[in-house]
């Protein structure tokens, strides 16, 4: 993350090396081309917000990006390097998280548990190694200083997760995924389920994983969350990126315009 | 915030532990059939004097042995947000397997076991395979095997009970004395096993996974579970422990009968309901089932020795599981709001 903290501001012109990039991406399904050559380009230290109308291709190249398809033709590349991701799973292991709008944890267990669900932390020793025991302590205490690094003020780790309210239980899922990316956290519509006062303290969450140096992409359709706390926005029409602005520059209406091709995108390109 | 000092903090940390472990008394959900089953014995305490005494609880524990050990492997599948409508029927084939391998074709009475530990394993693998390959729902695929199992039994035993069993077969039958009570090899064994399966539901992956799996199976998959495997594996080990409930059956009545365990099934349905654990899925203990399987136990001899006629056992029971399930849903809208 060092490198993310050394790299200027994302508007200025000489470009770092982009975390996480796609070139010419094709998905076809059957007569329908979801995505039709489609670029992506996510910047060290941005939040970069993806928004388009349904059918633009959205969430099929989210879903590229994510290891959930394999796109027909076009390159996907990691810090420069070209990979090939073979599922969620495969893309993970390469340091990028997913979180998901429809809150993706397990209500009963408890906070702790869901942390570390599927990347359990056994006990040193035989206990461990061979009773494969827990290390429960361990993973509650790791838990409290997620939390508290993202300040959710919450204060037992062993509370069932369905205990806490929605905009809690998607802080335990942003915990989750900022503690083990390494590279990119993936925010598919995590705003969606939330009531206002919620929303506002996920998006605090996006801005604080940001800060502590892991881009973002948010995938969302709401305008003016996407206006508030995005660095640059990514805009997908007919399968293609047709712009990329800055919010700072430009006005929702001028984006929702480029969205349905009222405006042109390529004019307005923001480099 | 900032001006709190280290030793305020520590002040503040006992005053804050003690509530808490009593919420998380409270929120135990083996708490109230514990409490369940503290107040059946000291009713039944009261009303016979032949109640609390070592002989007659060994005899609880005995007569619940079976059902106990098959409520180990349904509170599994039940966990799951399964149900195993198969299991009494899985454990008559593996107990006729047993019993007719060893007496009529002779076989060295520890391989007949393995076989039948094998044949059950494999009816308990056939289960998980549909409902994780054909993705049929649990109830409706054990329902099918329930009656794919009877009528193997039926078939290969050619209805006939099989008797003079070797006493290999029959070892868990045997007893040891404690303190002037005899304990039964196979009270024990179950006893054994429930412990196995509450260090595996607690303390390691796999049993957390069980949890998330019957919980939200989806957020389980995209945390990176592989859920058709575990689920695969939570039948298999079900249809294995139905194996060993049969070989404790074996020990139990000396025989092999293929009209064994036609209300089992339901009878560990009971039991894990009885002990907290929800039907829907990703809530309960297995320490819960074998609390529940004793309630019953109790209940039934307690009203034996007071000299009810049996049928109203089962009405009791009838009444105790749906009391059962109604507290633990009032307490848990309590909860939830």
């Amino acid at each position: 993350m060092t490198q993310a903290a050394a790299t200027a501001t994302p508007a200025t012109r000489e470009r770092p090396t982009p975390i996480l990039e796609a070139r010419g991406l094709v998905k076809r399904y059957g007569q329908v081309t979801a995505l039709d050559g489609c670029d992506f380009e996510l910047l060290p230290n941005e939040i970069h917000a993806v928004i388009g109308d349904n059918g633009a291709g959205k969430s099929t190249l989210i879903k590229a990006l994510s290891g959930a398809l394999i796109p027909d033709e076009g390159q996907i590349l990691l810090d420069g390097q070209p990979v090939r991701f073979h599922g969620p799973l495969d893309a993970r292991r390469h340091g990028i998280e997913t979180v998901y709008q429809d809150l993706a944890v397990a209500p009963a267990l408890n906070i702790a548990d869901n942390l570390f669900l599927g990347r359990e932390v056994r006990r040193r020793g035989p206990l461990g190694s061979l009773l494969r025991m827990l290390d429960h302590g361990r993973m509650v205490a790791e838990s409290r200083r997620h939390m508290q690094d993202l300040k959710i003020g919450i204060r037992s780790m062993n509370q069932a997760v369905e205990t806490l309210s929605g905009g809690q239980r998607q802080g335990v899922a942003v915990a989750r995924s900022a503690a083990f990316a390494r590279h990119v956290v993936i925010m598919d519509e995590p705003t969606a389920a939330l009531g206002v006062k919620e929303t506002h303290m996920v998006l605090d969450l996006i801005r604080k994983v940001r800060d502590r140096g892991l881009p973002v992409i948010l995938i969302s359709h709401n305008m003016p969350n996407v206006f508030e706390v995005a660095d640059r926005v990514h805009i997908q029409r007919l399968g293609r990126r047709v712009a990329v602005i800055s919010p700072h520059d430009f006005s929702m209406s001028d984006a929702v315009a480029i969205m349905t091709g009222a405006m042109a995108g390529e004019e307005v390109a923001s480099d | 915030m900032a001006k709190v000092t280290p030793a305020e903090r520590a002040e503040a940390a006992p005053a804050e532990a003690a509530p808490s472990l009593l919420r998380r008394a409270l929120a135990l959900s083996t708490l109230g059939p514990l409490i369940a089953l503290l107040i059946a014995v000291a009713f039944f305490t009261a009303r016979s004097d032949r109640f609390l005494t070592g002989g007659n609880l060994s005899l609880v524990v005995q007569q619940v042995m079976v059902v106990g050990t098959l409520a180990i492997g349904q509170t599994l599948v039940i966990l799951t947000a399964g149900i195993d409508l198969s299991n009494g029927a899985v454990m008559a084939l593996g107990n006729v397997v047993i019993a007719k391998l060893a007496v009529d074709s002779g076989m060295n009475p520890l391989l007949a076991i393995a076989v039948g530990l094998l044949v059950c394993a494999a009816f308990g693998a056939f289960n998980g395979s549909l409902v994780t390959g054909l993705r049929l729902p649990p109830f409706i695929v054990t329902l099918g095997t329930l009656n794919i199992a009877f009528a193997l039994t039926h078939i290969y035993s050619n209805d006939q009970t099989i008797s003079n069993l070797p006493s290999a077969l029959t070892f868990f039958g045997n007893t040891f004395t404690v303190g002037g009570t005899d304990i039964t090899y196979g009270t024990v064994l179950m006893l054994v096993l429930y412990v196995v399966a509450w260090y595996v539901l607690r303390q390691t992956a796999a049993g957390r996974h069980v949890y998330a799996v019957g919980n939200n199976p989806e957020a389980a998959r995209l945390t990176g579970i592989q859920t058709r495997r575990l689920l695969l594996g939570v039948y298999t080990t079900a249809g294995l422990i139905y194996g060993i409930a049969a070989l404790l059956l074996i020990a139990r009545t000396s025989v092999g009968d293929p009209q064994a365990g036609a209300t089992d099934n339901l009878d560990s349905i009971t039991a894990v309901v009885l002990g907290g654990t929800s039907l829907f899925g990703g809530r309960g203990s297995v320490i819960g089932t074998l609390l529940g399987a004793l309630i019953v136990g109790i209940v039934r001899n307690g009203l034996q020795l007071l000299g009810v006629r049996s049928i109203y056992q089962v009405l009791i029971t009838g009444i105790l599981v749906i009391l059962a399930v109604a507290v633990d849903q009032l307490a848990r809208r309590r909860q939830a709001k």
